[in-house]
């Protein structure tokens, strides 16, 4: 829980480009079948990644040119689906540590931002560009700048939104709340007593 | 100036503004399963924490377990089963919190077991770690999925850091024609809202038909809420939401005056403010099928599939191999599936049984009914709705997500098409990476059995003028 600030994500990034990518996309369901998230890396996009026999189809994740990548590029509606926090965790132990998407469903936003996950908001134009200016040297470094919103990479510089809450929590490094919450266990037994529940067998 | 339901609720129960500019939200009723709690038990145990309230958590088990009697004998045949099995036996009994084992007779998938234990009340605040907790909400209560770090926020102070969402009203007013049930007033709102037209907001469903829905009928509107985008969906309380609740295990007994007159006092005021209205008239809408691979791309039966116009849409071609311009109406089903929570529910088999009585599933389709709980399977047995679906050529299976996402033995093979009750139809969900889900109401998947065809049910079973 005693977690860092987050003012910056510097690393590689890797294009997984498409509107509506959903939570099953991200991690197939029948990897959910574990009590630790810890295997879960490997098994990110696994089934845009592989064949039927386990064989590489070329997802851009296993393109060498992108070996190492820390940032994820897509596109609207980035992690739709289920709550499964799998994935995530998959994004998380596959190494990225922020996602530029147009938009986020919202279970899978705050399950990231929990995790140090760094969710930016870019519209299509922008997006477009961060893509071209990638493609420049697709090995380069991008950096965040949490701060000051943007994102810069190959020496171009784009405006980018995140989330205030979100922002504000990893400048802060309180975004895992758990701390803040028990902090307050008096006053939820205090409110606890005052609401009406009734279910007893 | 009125307020709304969720405003009410939510007002009750926050405790503070935290730092991080949300709210500290006291969550009255949690639910888990095998699939999102056990990693955080297991962070609890890192950080040496105990469940504060286990008295407000209880326990299932349904997206792992096998629907074949003979695969539900321990050890499970699949070793990860049995491990995450273990594991929820374990840290229910060790947290003391209440575990629907298959022994107790009241396993079931977690929306439908909340329900039928009488442990969803309204005015409650309910979090489970399952997108598909909305379901809930047709009894007036908040009801909401969290990540598995929100899990173990909630077993470890019964709150959690979340931010209030703006409220959508949508009313549904007019009459449902024959044959057009609850799956198809969901799927055509969704359809038009798209599926993140609710990001941000709950939706309170309303109108003459939400108001002349059963309880069973109002749990598939509101199960399909995070479908639309919206985390939370909810329906204002009634008599039909009383009579339902009144009577079931958990259910206040000598209290019942007093917490209906509760229930009553956090219903959205006749005067209550919305961020945003949206009308929908009852005569427009036909039974429903989707064509692509999410729940927005849902056509009526008689309409063709949309000419793609964004690349969603064209993945969505390619995958399923359908065309724009072409009718869903005929294409050949491969798998027919009734359950899940989204038609899991008596009320489901009952109204399917109705059509499927005396009729045989089509040659070269495999049918499956499933009940969501115990509850179900035994009310339909004692129903002899069991026997009508076996006659009928259904494999009739024990409770549990069964082929919703196929995490157990039942799934899809190949590129193999199904009309399933189910709630979704991304690439995959089945079982299969190829595979294709068509979702539909359950009346029209047992038209699709007998036909081996996706058809309306309205002609194969002459329903209505
Ligand atoms: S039936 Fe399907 S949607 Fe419902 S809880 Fe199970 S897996 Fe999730």
């Amino acid at each position: 829980m005693a977690l860092g600030k987050i003012e910056k994500v510097i690393g590689g990034a890797v294009p997984v480009l498409g509107d509506d990518i959903d939570t099953d996309r991200i991690i197939p369901a029948r990897f959910l079948k574990c009590v630790t998230f810890d295997a879960l890396g490997a098994q990110l996009f696994y089934d845009v990644r592989y064949d039927d026999n386990g064989k590489s189809i070329g997802h851009p994740i296993d393109d060498a040119k992108y070996k190492g990548a820390s940032i994820i590029v897509s596109g609207n509606n980035f992690g739709c689906g289920s709550s499964r926090e799998h994935a995530p965790q998959a994004i998380k132990k596959a190494g990225f540590n922020a996602v530029i998407a147009g938009s986020y469903a919202e279970i899978f936003f705050g399950n990231c931002t929990t995790l140090g996950i760094v969710c930016v908001e870019a519209d299509d134009a922008t997006r477009a560009g961060i893509v071209e200016a990638m493609a420049i040297d697709a090995s380069a470094q991008m950096e965040i700048d949490v701060e000051a919103c943007k994102v810069s990479v190959n020496g171009k510089s784009f405006d980018v939104a995140i989330k205030e809450n979100a922002r504000a929590a990893f400048l802060a490094g309180n975004y895992d709340s758990l701390a803040d919450l028990l902090g307050n266990m008096d006053d939820v037994k205090k409110l606890e007593a005052s609401l009406k529940y009734s279910f007893t067998a | 100036m009125g307020k709304n339901l969720f405003q009410k609720v939510w007002e009750k129960h926050a405790v503070k503004v935290l730092p991080n500019g949300q709210t500290q939200l006291f969550i009255g009723m949690h639910l888990i399963h095998e699939v999102t709690s056990p990693q955080a038990f297991a962070m609890l145990r890192d950080l040496d924490i105990k469940v504060a309230f286990p008295e407000r958590t209880f326990a299932t088990v349904d997206h792992i377990i096998p629907t074949d009697a003979e695969n539900r004998v321990r050890p499970y045949a699949d070793p990860l089963a049995e491990e995450m099995m273990q594991a929820i036996e374990s840290n229910t009994k060790a947290s003391g919190i209440t575990f629907f084992n298959p022994e107790s007779e009241k396993q079931g998938v977690v929306h439908i077991v909340g329900p039928e234990q009488g442990l969803t009340q309204p005015g409650s605040t309910i979090a489970c770690g399952d997108s598909h907790t909305a379901t809930h909400g047709a009894f007036g209560a908040i009801a909401f999925g969290i990540g598995t770090s929100q899990v173990r926020d909630v077993l470890a102070t019964q709150t959690m850091s979340i931010a209030p969402f703006k409220v959508r009203r949508i009313e549904i007013n007019g009459k449902l024609k024959e044959g057009v049930y609850a799956k198809d007033v969901i799927l055509y709102i969704i359809s038009k809202l798209g599926v993140a037209g609710g990001t941000g907001h709950a939706y309170e469903f309303a109108g003459d038909v939400i108001d002349n829905m059963s309880m069973e009928g109002r749990m598939t509107v509101c199960n399909m809420a995070i479908e639309g985008g919206a985390r939370v969906g909810y329906i204002n309380t009634d008599e039909t939401t009383f009579a339902y609740i009144k009577g079931k295990p958990y259910a206040p007994k000598d209290n019942w005056d007093e917490m209906v007159e509760y229930w009553k006092s956090v219903a959205s005021d006749a005067d209550a403010q919305y961020d945003d209205i949206v009308k929908y008239d009852a005569a427009d809408i036909e039974p429903q099928i989707t064509w692509g691979i999410n729940p927005e791309q849902t056509i009526g039966i008689s309409e063709k599939i949309p000419m793609p116009t964004n690349d969603v849409m064209q993945e969505a071609l390619d995958y399923t191999g359908f065309a724009g311009g072409d009718l869903m109406n005929g294409k050949k089903v491969d798998v027919v599936f009734i359950g899940s929570c989204t038609n899991g529910r008596i009320e489901d088999f009952r109204e399917a049984a109705k059509y499927a009585k005396g009729k045989k599933v089509a040659e070269g389709v495999r049918a499956l009914a499933v009940p969501g709980s115990f509850g179900v399977r035994d009310q339909a047995v004692a129903e002899g709705l069991d026997k009508i679906f076996i006659e009928a050529g259904f494999d009739w299976r024990e409770p549990g997500c069964s082929m919703c996402l196929a995490m157990n033995p039942d799934k899809l093979i190949g590129s193999e098409i199904s009309a399933s009750t189910s709630n979704r139809n991304f690439k995959g969900r089945q079982g299969s990476a190829t595979g294709r889900t068509l979702l539909v109401s359950p009346v029209m998947a047992v038209a699709a059995a007998v036909t081996g065809k996706i058809s309306d049910c309205r002609e194969v079973f002459e329903i209505g003028g």
